[in-house]
């Protein structure tokens, strides 16, 4: 018997792609994606279920279902896109229903994935240059969607402590770039000039959105066990960074910051806290675990912002491509018709 | 005693593979000579597919960038993972050549102790409320032996605009335990470190070429853990280029700095202030140090290490006064 999946988010950037990746390997079976809004992504056969953001419903879900892999990428990490009530009811609330109805006696889960972020290292000038998955922060967190993300793995880590037998593993993923994700990063690269602080040139490490889809896959694959960092090799100061994106740098006052930030939030660039120390202090992650499993990746972090450019530049001539639409009736109707011919 | 253990310099012994203490499981690394990626040598998953094999090529490590390694890999810049650039640092050497030759006239005795391969630590005195002891150290050994030099820093750099970068591109790396370990032990480099901190350069002048306490040992641990020799610098000289005879706790609280100094160089205006005074430098190499214990081990005893630091702060002090005892001029040497 095939792989039963359930993915969170699929919404979202990261559940829309590992469905799409999951569809693609025959020895998946099902698929049901859980999200608030409509997926955003062309979907052959992913069933979609649509429930509220803390996923009240879920244990029915997983009764009902009998999944045996949870991809959970649900995890609100980009702080500008909600309030923080909002993140705390999805990365919080909406973890611990879902390990709750995971857990349940009549569960068959097997296989739990977690996209995290490095967002939990944090970033503070008594950092080391690499964190490894083991390396502690060196201050208390400081923004809420780092506190949130790291309650959430709180939660993940008790969950695998009372089920042994599942493995559960954390996807910790550095900054990503692609030809088609938005994050703060990337609207910070596409400003007409790019923010940085005056003084400060921190190094930067990025991942391909391709890649971390194929880590996801990977450590479904291979049943991984554990944390691991998901990043490029390398790091890239950000005035390379800029460059490479044929851009050029506009130095925010060092000191003041939070000041200089809201009057830019005014006229709607919106630069989170996160992101400022990011650019003050930089990250570098050890990615070493994840290749001694074997994962390879197709991209370093200065192959992944050259990618993030180049379609950056494609766009500019040729625009963005048109926005899949989901038709429920449509999708209802090429899945469960007895019209449709299926082999 | 552990300081002037052995006379000759041999290489630093080396375990085929390192282990992580905290996790006990890591995969076996290369050493790395600076900017040179090793072609993938059969690391390939069971996984890897046609289309991944032909690009699949793994880099050396976290922060190598070699030809070939993967997709759209070229770098418009030579910072490494560490922030240096060399080319920064060629640039910066023209400016300085004139210093290092003409002004401060540096001079070396026993320079063939240090190593032309391998890693190891080296750790010197440290003077001058701006000091150039570090920048001599690194220029002197850059010049020579063409092999670059990190220099360990508090982390007070790392908050100061400008002067994080300028530090960082030009060699200076954080002092944290893991990064002087990846220096040492995986890329086999030459790092430099003050163990007195910034209680070396921060005391007055009346307390010249006394030695701080060195730190709680740390650098020795550091040492034991990569598996590398400690090679201990005498400087004189350093001391006089920039003498302090006050400081302004006041002002450096506010500042957010470890120490506001004022320094005779003061009576020379707004621009003397900066530099240093003529005075003539002399470096001695000290015996390597090698530490006779298992590298990787997660703790070493402490009081093993408290006796090696304190037998190299006391061989350092010994050798300055050794130095001091022989030098006729401050100016000439």
């Amino acid at each position: 018997m095939g792989r039963r999946v359930l993915v969170t988010g699929l919404g979202s950037f990261w559940g829309g792609r590992a469905a799409q990746a999951l569809e693609r390997d025959p020895s998946v079976d099902v698929i049901i994606g859980l999200d608030t809004t409509e997926p955003t992504v062309e979907l052959e056969r992913t069933e979609y279920v649509r429930c509220d953001e803390s996923y009240s419903i879920l244990s029915r879900i997983v009764r009902a279902t009998q999944v045996d892999t949870i991809v959970h990428t649900f995890l609100i990490v980009d702080s500008s896109a909600v309030s923080s009530a909002q993140m705390h009811e999805t990365n919080v609330i909406g973890t611990m229903n879902l390990f709750a109805a995971a857990s349940q006696p009549e569960s068959r889960v097997r296989n739990v994935v977690v996209k995290s972020s490095t967002l939990v290292y944090g970033s503070t000038h008594a950092d080391p240059t690499w964190f490894t998955e083991e390396t502690r922060r060196t201050a208390l967190p400081r923004h809420r969607v780092e506190r949130s993300l790291i309650e959430v793995e709180g939660y993940v880590r008790d969950y695998a402590a009372d089920n042994p037998d599942v493995s559960v593993s954390v996807l910790r993923f550095s900054n990503v770039l692609g030809e088609q994700i938005v994050t703060p990063t990337t609207r910070a690269l596409g400003l007409p000039v790019v923010p940085c602080v005056f003084g400060f040139d921190p190094r930067l490490q990025f991942v391909h959105e391709s890649d971390v889809v194929r880590a996801v896959m990977f450590v479904l694959d291979h049943d991984l066990d554990g944390t691991y960092n998901v990043a490029g090799d390398g790091l890239l100061p950000w005035s390379e960074v800029a460059a490479l994106c044929d851009k050029r740098l506009f130095p925010l006052p060092p000191l003041g910051q939070g000041v200089a930030a809201a009057l830019l939030d005014r006229v709607g660039v919106d630069l989170p806290p996160e992101l400022l120390d990011l650019l003050r202090y930089g990250r570098g992650v050890d990615n070493s675990r994840l290749k001694a499993e074997g994962f390879e990746y197709r991209y370093t972090s200065a192959g992944a912002v050259r990618a993030f450019a180049e379609a950056r530049r494609l766009r500019a001539t040729v625009g963005r491509p048109q926005a899949y639409r989901y038709e429920r009736d449509v999708e209802q109707f090429f899945r469960h018709s007895p019209a449709v011919v299926r082999d | 005693m552990a300081a002037h253990g052995s006379p000759g310099r041999k290489r630093p012994k080396l375990v085929a593979v390192p282990v992580d203490p905290a996790t006990g499981e890591k995969a076996p690394r290369r050493p790395r000579p600076p900017a040179a990626a090793t072609p993938a040598d059969g690391a390939a998953g069971a996984d890897a597919g046609a289309a991944e094999a032909a690009i699949g090529d793994e880099p050396a490590g976290p922060g190598v960038s070699g030809p070939g390694a993967s997709i759209g890999d070229e770098r418009l810049s030579d910072v490494d993972e560490w922030g240096r650039s060399q080319q920064l640092r060629d640039l910066l050497a023209r400016f300085f050549d004139p210093v290092y030759d003409r002004w401060l006239r540096v001079e070396w005795e026993g320079f063939e102790k240090i190593p032309t391969e391998g890693g190891a630590l080296m750790v010197a005195n440290h003077a001058g409320a701006i000091p150039v002891d570090a920048p001599s150290i690194m220029h002197g050994i850059e010049r020579e032996l063409g092999r670059p030099v990190y220099g360990l820093a508090d982390e007070v750099f790392k908050k100061m605009p400008v002067v994080n970068v300028a530090w960082s591109r030009l060699g200076g790396v954080q002092a944290h335990p893991d990064n002087a370990y990846r220096l040492l032990r995986e890329q086999q480099q030459l790092v430099m470190v003050f163990p007195e901190g910034s209680k070396g350069p921060g005391k007055l002048y009346s307390e010249r070429y006394r030695l701080r306490r060195f730190g709680r040992g740390g650098f020795v641990q550091i040492a034991m853990r990569a598996g590398v020799p400690i090679i201990p610098l005498a400087i004189i000289g350093n001391e006089e280029t920039m003498p302090i005879v006050a400081k302004v706790p006041a002002l450096a609280k506010a500042l957010g700095v470890p120490y506001a100094p004022i320094t005779a160089n003061m009576l020379f205006g707004p621009i003397g202030m900066w530099v240093p005074f003529p005075a003539k430098m002399r470096i001695r190499v000290l015996d390597p140090v090698r530490l006779d214990v298992l590298p990787d081990q997660p703790r070493y005893s402490r009081s093993r290490i408290m006796d090696t630091s304190e037998a190299i702060r006391h061989a350092i002090q010994e050798e300055l006064y050794d130095m001091l005892r022989r030098r006729r001029s401050v100016w000439t040497g």
